[in-house]
């Protein structure tokens, strides 16, 4: 699983990455998680849903990340704009 | 008769420099701030070719989460379709009247929903994702991050961000008769599309 984070200037980049399968992996990965929701961001695992569509799924937790997804990508929360 | 005359004027002298002082001090002061150095962090500055490279990896950031057909319609024509899933519209007192409803997604404009059986514009939910640490001196993510966070956004908790968003009338920021050119030029793409050779794997047909 990786972790990306969207940045201005930059694109993704990598925060963490590593084997949920893994102790002292998933540990860095919960860890880079709660860093990043603790900052405010928002979290979203892309998904392919029945048929081939494609989604994201909004999460607020690690243990709603699916053990099987390849990435999280977090981004900044939302602001009404004007 | 001259006496007043004179006095009056003398008035109305005072008055007017009283009203022109200010202005003519705050111009002074912009003028000088406009030749005023303003000092650049190292690594702050714009940046066309580091910006460049930022959307180049939002690109294919995005390309990564979309199906081909969604990656198809961004590339081809600059904005994204998705399709609502509320029921009665995103909007508790306009409703579509059961009637499927999406949105278009532009970089760093509104959101813009419309019933594309009527091609009647809904309204626009102007919402942004700015990030206040601003690594580089802008809050302003690549336009393609920002697509994919306004597709991430609606796609995974469609509410959230409608309700996050504000809410104005179309034609607010986004010209209608542009989002009209798009919606025609979108049916000319999809036309297109299925006449073409085999549709891609991984597309979705419109509901």
């Amino acid at each position: 699983m990786r972790l990306l984070r969207m940045k201005p200037g930059h694109g993704e980049v990598l925060l963490a990455e590593g084997d949920v399968g893994v102790r002292e992996e998933e540990e860095r990965l919960v860890t880079a998680f709660r860093e990043q929701l603790a900052a405010g961001m928002w979290a979203a695992v892309p998904t392919t849903a029945r048929g081939g569509r494609r989604e994201a799924q909004l999460v607020r937790r690690f243990d709603d990340v699916p053990r099987d997804a390849e990435r999280v990508i977090f981004f900044p929360p939302a602001a009404g704009g004007r | 008769m001259a006496l007043a005359l004179g006095a009056t004027a003398i008035c109305i002298l005072v008055l007017l420099w009283e009203v022109v002082l200010p202005k003519l001090e705050e111009r002074l002061e912009r003028r000088k701030a406009c030749r005023a150095r303003v000092p650049v962090q190292p690594g702050e500055g714009y940046d066309p070719g580091r910006e460049r490279r930022a959307e180049q990896r939002a690109r294919t950031l995005l390309r990564s989460c979309v199906n081909d057909e969604e990656w198809a319609m961004y590339r081809d024509l600059g904005f994204l379709r998705v399709w609502g899933g509320m029921g009665d519209g995103p909007e508790r007192d306009r409703g579509t009247q059961g009637a499927p409803y999406a949105y278009l997604i532009y970089p760093h404009k509104p959101i813009v929903a419309y019933v594309p059986q009527t091609r009647r514009l809904l309204s626009e939910y102007c919402v942004e994702f700015p990030d206040e640490t601003r690594p580089y001196g802008s809050a302003r993510l690549p336009d393609s991050d920002d697509v994919l966070a306004k597709w991430m956004a609606l796609t995974g908790d469609e509410r959230r961000i409608i309700e996050t968003a504000n809410l104005h009338l179309p034609g607010r920021q986004v010209d209608p008769r542009q989002v009209r050119r798009d919606l025609w030029r979108l049916g000319r793409w999809e036309q297109e599309r299925l006449r073409g050779p085999g549709r891609p794997s991984g597309s979705v047909p419109t509901p």
